[in-house]
Parts: C-alpha cells; sequence; structure tokens
C-alpha cells in the first residue's frame, strides 16, 4: 500500500513535470503513430502476398502488435527513464539521496521517473488489442483472457526484472548506456513471432534477451496456442527472474561506495 | 580536388583515433543495421517458402541476397549527422568547426567513411555467416559489380548531402526526435528496406519513383542481385547524379540560412 502511494506520488510529479513541456505529447504522439505505421505497414505488405505467416493468422499478428505496443510503452514510459536515471546517479554520486529515503532503494530507483508522455504508446496499444481480440473473439473464452492476463503481467515482470539487472551492471562499469541500444535493438524483432526465426536467433531472443516472453508468449496466449508447458515456464521465469535481479541488485549496492558526496 | 588529399588524411587519422576509444559502442551500434535486414530477410524467407518457393518474381534465395546485399548498401550509405548537429549546436561544439577555414562537412564525411571502414570488419564476415547460414547463391557478373562501384559512391554522396542538409534544421529547433523518426519511417517504406519495392502497391511504387530514397538503397542492391539491366543502370546513374546536384544546392542554401541564424552557446 505504502509502494502504491509512493508510486503515485512519482507518477504526479512525472505529470507535474511533464506538463511543462506540453509539445512533448504531440512529438510523443507523432512518434508513436510512426512506430505504428512500420508495424501496420510492414503486416500489411507480408499479409498482401501470403495468409498466414509461420502459421499465425493476420488479427493474431495484430494481437502480437498490440502486446508489443503496450509493453514497450510500459518499457518507455517507467523503465528505461528510471533506469537512465539510475545509472546517470550512479556516476555523479547522487544515488546517496534515493539510499538516505526511508523506503525500498530497489523501488524507488525503478519508479523514480515516470515519462508520462510516452503512455501514448499505451493508449495505441488498447485500441489495436481491442480490434485484434474482437476479430479472434469468437473463440476467447475467460480462460483465455486469464492466461492472456497472467502471460502479460509475467512478460512485463521479466523485461522490468532483465533492466534491473542490465542497469545493476553500473555499479562495476560506470558506463553502461550502450547495454539499452543492445536492448533496444533487438527488442524491435518482437514486432514478429519468434517461432519464424532460425533457432540460433530464436534462443538469443529468448534466453539471451527476454523478448520472446513479453511478446510472443502473450500473444500466443491469445491465439489459442499455448502450451501449459510455455504458461508454466513463463510463471517460473518470471519469479526467479525477479529473485535473481533483487538479489543481483543487493550485492551491487554493497559494493556502491558513493562517487562524491 | 586533391587539395583536399592532406586535409583528409588528416581527418581520416584523428577520426579513427577517436573511434578506437569507443570499440565498444561501435559495435554496439552495428547491432541495429544488422538485427533490422535480418529479421525481414526471415520474414520475407518465410513467406517465399509458404509460396512454394517465389514471391513477386523474387526466389527464396533471391529474398537472402537481397537483404544480405540491403545490409551492406544500407551500412555504406547510412550517416547519423541528423543526430550528431543537434548536439553539436546545443554545446556550442559547433563554433569550433566554424573557426576552420573549411566547410564542416568535409569533416564529417571523412568521420563517416573513417566509421565505415572501420566497421567493415564486422559487417562483412557478418555478410558472410549470414549467406553461409541461409545457403545464399549469389552469382554476379562483371559488368553489375564494375557499375556498382560508382552507383554505391553516387548513393553515400546524395544520401550525406541530403541528410546533412537535413540535420541543419537543428539550427531553427533542437528537438528533432520525431522528425528524424519520420524521415526513417519514409525511408523504410520507399527505399526497399522493408521489402523489394515491387511487392509494394502500385502507388507506393510511383511514390518511390518521384523520390530519392529508392536510388540510394535499392538501386544499388538490385544491381548487385543483377535484376537491372544496362539501360536501367544508366537511367539509375541519372536519377542519382539528379539528386546529388538537388542535394547539393539545398545543402548550400539552408546552411548559409542556417549559419546566420546560429549564436553559439557555451565555450
Amino acid at each position: 500500500m505504502f509502494y502504491l502511494r509512493l508510486f503515485a506520488t512519482y507518477l504526479r510529479i512525472g505529470i507535474l513535470g511533464e506538463l511543462e513541456y506540453r509539445a512533448n505529447f504531440w512529438i510523443s504522439l507523432v512518434q508513436s503513430a510512426l512506430d505504428l505505421s512500420v508495424a501496420l505497414g510492414g503486416l500489411a505488405v507480408v499479409f498482401s502476398h501470403t495468409d498466414t505467416l509461420g502459421g499465425w493468422r493476420q488479427e493474431e499478428l495484430l494481437a502480437l502488435v498490440g502486446v508489443y505496443f503496450l509493453i514497450g510503452g510500459l518499457i518507455r514510459t517507467i523503465i528505461r527513464p528510471s533506469m537512465t536515471k539510475f545509472m546517470e546517479d550512479v556516476r555523479q554520486g547522487t544515488l546517496d539521496f534515493t539510499l538516505t529515503k526511508p523506503a525500498d532503494s530497489q523501488i524507488l530507483v525503478s519508479i523514480q521517473t515516470v515519462e508520462i508522455w510516452r503512455l501514448v504508446d499505451v493508449l495505441i496499444a488498447l485500441p489495436v488489442l481491442s480490434i485484434a481480440l474482437l476479430r479472434l473473439g469468437a473463440r476467447l473464452g475467460l480462460v483465455d483472457t486469464a492466461v492472456f492476463a497472467v502471460t502479460l503481467l509475467c512478460g512485463g515482470l521479466i523485461i522490468y526484472s532483465f533492466w534491473l539487472m542490465l542497469s545493476t551492471c553500473a555499479f562495476w562499469f560506470v558506463k553502461v548506456e550502450n547495454i539499452q541500444v543492445i536492448f533496444m535493438s533487438m527488442w524491435q524483432a518482437g514486432r514478429w513471432p519468434v517461432s519464424i526465426y532460425p533457432a540460433w536467433l530464436r534462443a538469443v531472443l529468448t534466453f539471451l534477451v527476454p523478448v520472446a516472453f513479453a511478446t510472443t508468449v502473450p500473444a500466443s496466449a491469445v491465439s489459442g496456442r499455448i502450451t501449459g508447458a510455455t504458461l508454466v515456464g513463463t510463471v517460473a521465469l518470471a519469479a526467479a527472474m525477479l529473485l535473481v535481479s533483487r538479489w543481483f541488485w543487493r550485492v551491487g549496492i554493497r559494493f556502491y561506495s558513493g562517487a562524491s558526496a | 580536388m586533391f587539395a583536399f588529399y592532406p586535409i583528409y588524411r588528416g581527418y581520416f587519422r584523428t577520426s579513427l583515433m577517436m573511434m578506437f576509444q569507443y570499440r565498444i559502442a561501435m559495435l554496439i551500434w552495428l547491432l541495429g543495421g544488422i538485427i533490422e535486414p535480418l529479421m525481414y530477410l526471415v520474414i520475407w524467407r518465410t513467406v517465399s517458402l509458404q509460396q512454394g518457393g517465389s514471391v513477386g518474381g523474387y526466389s527464396t534465395n533471391d529474398f537472402a541476397v537481397y537483404f544480405i546485399a540491403m545490409m551492406m548498401v544500407s551500412h555504406g550509405t547510412f550517416t547519423w549527422i541528423m543526430w550528431e548537429y543537434v548536439y553539436r549546436i546545443r554545446t556550442g561544439h559547433f563554433s569550433v568547426m566554424l573557426l576552420k577555414p573549411i566547410h564542416p562537412i568535409h569533416s564529417d564525411i571523412a568521420d563517416n567513411i573513417g566509421y565505415k571502414f572501420l566497421t567493415l570488419t564486422v559487417i562483412a564476415p557478418t555478410a558472410l555467416l549470414l549467406a553461409w547460414f541461409f545457403d545464399a547463391s549469389w552469382q554476379p557478373t562483371y559488368w553489375t559489380l564494375a557499375a556498382f562501384v560508382p552507383v554505391l559512391i553516387l548513393a553515400f554522396l546524395m544520401r550525406f548531402y541530403w541528410e546533412w542538409s537535413l540535420a541543419m534544421v537543428a539550427f531553427w529547433t533542437l528537438r528533432i526526435d520525431a522528425m528524424n523518426q519520420a524521415y526513417i519511417v519514409i525511408t523504410l517504406f520507399f527505399s526497399g528496406k522493408l521489402a523489394p519495392l515491387s511487392l509494394f502497391p502500385q502507388f507506393v511504387q510511383r511514390a518511390a519513383d518521384l523520390l530519392p530514397f529508392r536510388w540510394m538503397l535499392y538501386f544499388p542492391v538490385e544491381l548487385l542481385l543483377g535484376r537491372v539491366t544496362p539501360r536501367d543502370v544508366l537511367i539509375g546513374i541519372g536519377a542519382q547524379l539528379f539528386w546529388l546536384v538537388a542535394g547539393y544546392l539545398f545543402m548550400q542554401l539552408i546552411y548559409r540560412a542556417g549559419i546566420k541564424r546560429y549564436a553559439a552557446f557555451g565555450n
């Protein structure tokens, strides 16, 4: 409860800060619309030459695009700005201010910057996802919906834990911003189902950079192709990664000595 | 022309030395340029296999060769100048460039070429690896290879002049992210990066005819694939020359106007 209130506070600060720069809303809107046009344009061109892609139908891939934007919006709104700020803090020694606050440092670091205008991605994702779900509608029962929600949540948690672990490396190697570039380069491959990629790339996108769990797995839940094993595996991985990233964070924070203050 | 030779040699030396300082970052920047064509390669290959081995006149093998060639040509011609200029103007680094008795575009061209040669050591093996993995077979003819050299150089120059001109927008506004992204999306659709242009609907192809982008990427790639006639090559080189001259004139205009607006911040 306390942490929810804390998050609400940071969210309010984020909104107040960004309201100063209202033009950013329009810029974000343009950027999201452009991203969407790439995703939908790509789909349109591909499906003008085929009916299915690796066994996926058009509306199933539309659902995948929706999931891609939803999780991508989450990354751009909270995870990336917060982690960027954290790495900056480590370099400048200003992390001290966060550490001295009477709350869990990992949570503070994870929610400290909210770029509210980036929620446009989420706003775009919702209609895309709704259209896809409506078209798939007939075959989507209550169980499928629940499984979808669970995989979406797990996907989000996996991505978050992954970013946290990468960012924690900042304690040892001060300059790690480029790691984000690696992630965002790989992330774009998540617009398409990982099953179509060759085995080595699929392995990279599943285990090295867990893009598959955040995009393909939730989308396969709505298209009814998820297996019990995948579901259990996803939940187990989310739990394991949360624990491991937590442990890694604690090790890292012990290493931090405060560069300037 | 030859007066530039020692100047460029000096620029190459300093830019290479600088790049060796940022080895890891250089490698990481390459990743996006590899993942994107690889992604479209896999997708179109899958489509082609499903359709019984060919789509719109491209065989499964053609798609592999097309996107590997696209990766190379795209690597050869891309620039990052549209992001760099904002930084230069915001920090006032641009003032230093103005002091030098030579047009600032020359150091940028030298930087770009230096980077390309250095990173060729990664991109070329990657291309070979992909070719091996996707079992791509490519039989170039001598004349296409010979024609490819001037075509690639022209593609590089025309792309450089256009993107350098667009970078000048930073003199008017520093918030160029959306504009840059719009530019990237437009090139994605009209340059053949997403798919060979002939797979697009007619109106996209007609629009691509009127824009410079197909001559930057699609044309050199198609030439490498041997899918153009000698007559097409002459038309293509003519179009490239046209856009190069237009880009050069545009650059002169916008650069002069921009310089007048520039008020140095910082140092």
